[in-house]
């Protein structure tokens, strides 16, 4: 293998990587269900989320990590809801620390987990194995 | 200091494999016995754990490139004193991340939890690096083996992934999540893939001294398998967020890219078949036996990524304790084995020291006990994660309640860990003994 063909094949590589990430940054993932739910208080909640490294023990669809619950549906999830989310956050729990955050701080994360619901479903219960190994999302979950 | 660069880089690398190991095996205790040890909670230990393993495998495979550049290829550095900056740059950040996490600032994200103002001087080390490493090798003329072009490709793709992986300071990334985890996701998979590179490279690099063939790392078959590894490393990450609601030919190329591995499988099988008879005779050579037991490793975590690359069988793991599997068998199983392949070989070589007969023996027993606890700890991770899955999709369990049926498999998994580090202590230990030795000397 001349190492012409090799840089060809390398720049021909990265080139396509380019385009890629540009399709990904723009049109493969312009589908923001929860757009309208994004206020301000919760872009805030999204960095408190960061700043109390919530996602240590948390995930949402299923990336994070594995102490506590998935939390993409807690705010819809039957059962659970709002009050129950700040409940948590204000009380702590013997798994979960309790770090004393502020009634606005409460609030935005609540407000960021409620934006988070809106944008999908996790996990996919209800679903539909193609013959190729895919499967298809149903809407009922 | 400035000639041993490569090895200091080195002795740092085991101390933080031992420290990570160590914060690694109170995370795993803490999570299935909460309340165990609440000095340094677990959102504070599973930062210093992840940071400080991924330190141990950047440490030593750049550690293993400042010292075979010269050594080895022919090719002094183009500069000492900008690979000690680089040192001196990597610790002083270091030691910052972890009082970050000590006192609970974090501000990242999901393995850069550290605020992220640190991410600059991680980076400028990293475009040190690469300007050294380019200004070293291109003085070489001739054809490069593959082995330079796998470090080369990990420097430059590290620098672009995590990069890319920092966008989210930017409003139009941070205020969509869908775009958010999935520009998150394809960072981290190139940017592991970047790693990998580094770390494949070395193996390539050691194989290929150990067996005193240089043929090899020049071959078609070896510039095919990178390419090939390549095209998986920019686009096969996409298993990560098969549920993540984005447009759907992000997974379907995905999940072909990712079914190209079924070659590289088919290479390791076949190479197995061909080379038994000088595996054996090499096998009690110390770094050799590392690089076999990768090469097990390698085989055992392909399946398991090819397997969860379906998006049929994802829907069920994704989320689960065997995506950890798969993370942990890459971290330990190939890129430790490895790594560890590599120190091994340049202490040997730098000290000359012929381990006395009861450290060798010492490390041979922490190699067994490394290999065996990590097989019976990716098993109960797996078990654990099917399980998971099972009683979250059919069963629609609820989160405690899932945790109570899997919680014995989760108990054994950290009895497992505690093996590993153990283990890891008994093979590590007498090389960083030799090796403080060595500097103090120097």
């Amino acid at each position: 293998m001349s190492t012409k063909l090799k840089r060809f094949v390398f720049w021909g590589l990265f080139f396509l990587f380019i385009i890629y990430g540009f399709f990904i940054y723009t049109l493969g993932t312009e589908n923001d269900g929860g757009k309208r739910f994004l206020t301000e208080e919760a872009k805030r909640g999204k960095l408190l989320f960061q700043e109390y490294n919530c996602t240590s023990c948390h995930q949402l669809y299923g990336l994070g990590g594995y102490m506590g619950p998935d939390l993409t549906n807690v705010i819809s999830d039957p059962g659970k809801g709002e009050s129950y989310v700040k409940s948590f956050i204000k009380n702590g729990t013997p798994q979960m620390p309790n770090f004393h955050l502020s009634e606005t701080d409460v609030n935005a994360l609540t407000e960021y987990l409620n934006y988070v619901d809106k944008t999908g479903i996790s996990p996919v219960r209800n679903f539909e194995i193609r013959y190729d190994g895919t499967i298809m999302q149903k809407a009922i979950q | 200091m400035k000639k041993e660069v490569g090895v200091f880089f080195i002795f740092l690398s085991i101390v933080a494999l031992l420290a990570g190991m160590l914060f690694g095996s109170l995370s795993a205790f803490q999570f299935v016995f909460p309340g165990f040890f609440d000095l340094l909670p677990f959102f504070k230990n599973r930062p210093l754990h992840v940071s400080l393993v991924v330190s141990w495998i950047f440490l030593s495979a750049i550690g293993g490139i400042y010292y075979y550049l010269p050594k080895y290829c022919n090719l002094p550095l183009f500069s000492r004193k900008m690979a000690v900056i680089h040192i001196w740059l990597f610790i002083v950040t270091g030691l910052l991340i972890l009082t970050c996490y000590l006192f609970g600032k974090f501000g990242g994200r999901e393995y850069w939890e550290f605020p992220a103002i640190l991410a600059i001087p991680i980076f400028i080390s990293w475009v040190l690096f690469a300007f050294n490493y380019f200004k070293t090798v291109f003085k070489k003329i001739g054809q490069w083996p593959v082995y330079l072009w796998m470090w080369a490709t990990g420097i430059c793709f590290f620098l672009f992934t995590f990069t890319e992986s920092y966008l989210w300071v930017f409003p139009y990334f941070r205020d969509n999540l869908i775009r958010d985890l999935t520009v998150q996701w394809k960072a981290y998979g190139a940017l592991t893939g970047s790693w990998n590179m580094l770390v494949y490279g070395t193996a390539i690099f050691v194989m290929e001294r150990i067996k005193g063939d240089e043929t090899v790392a020049k071959s078609k078959l070896a510039f095919w398998m990178y390419f090939l590894g390549l095209t998986n490393l920019l686009f096969g990450w996409a298993h990560h967020i098969y549920i993540v609601p984005t447009v759907p030919w992000i997974r379907y190329l995905a999940y072909a890219i990712s079914m190209t591995e079924l070659l590289i499988l088919s290479k390791i099988i076949w190479n197995w078949k061909s080379s038994l008879e000088q595996a054996k005779k090499d096998y009690y050579f110390l770094p050799f036996r590392f690089l076999v037991a990768s090469d097990v490793w390698i085989f055992l975590n392909l399946i398991l990524a090819i397997l969860i690359s379906i998006p049929a069988v994802n829907v069920y793991t994704h989320g689960t304790h065997i995506t950890v599997a798969h993370a942990m068998g890459s971290a330990i199983g190939i890129n430790t084995m490895i790594l560890l392949s590599s120190v091994l070989f340049i202490i040997n070589d730098v000290t000359k020291f012929n381990f006395p007969k009861i450290q060798k023996n010492i490390i041979r027993a922490g190699f067994w006990i490394t290999n065996i606890s990590l097989l019976t700890f990716l098993t109960f991770l797996t078990i654990a994660g099917a399980e998971k899955g099972i009683l979250v999709i059919e069963n629609k369990l609820s989160f405690r309640a899932i945790m109570q049926e899997i919680s014995p498999y989760l108990i054994s998994f950290a009895w497992s860990g505690l093996g590993i580090f153990i283990g890891l202590i008994m093979t590590t230990l007498p090389p960083l003994i030799a090796m403080f030795q060595y500097l103090k000397k120097k």
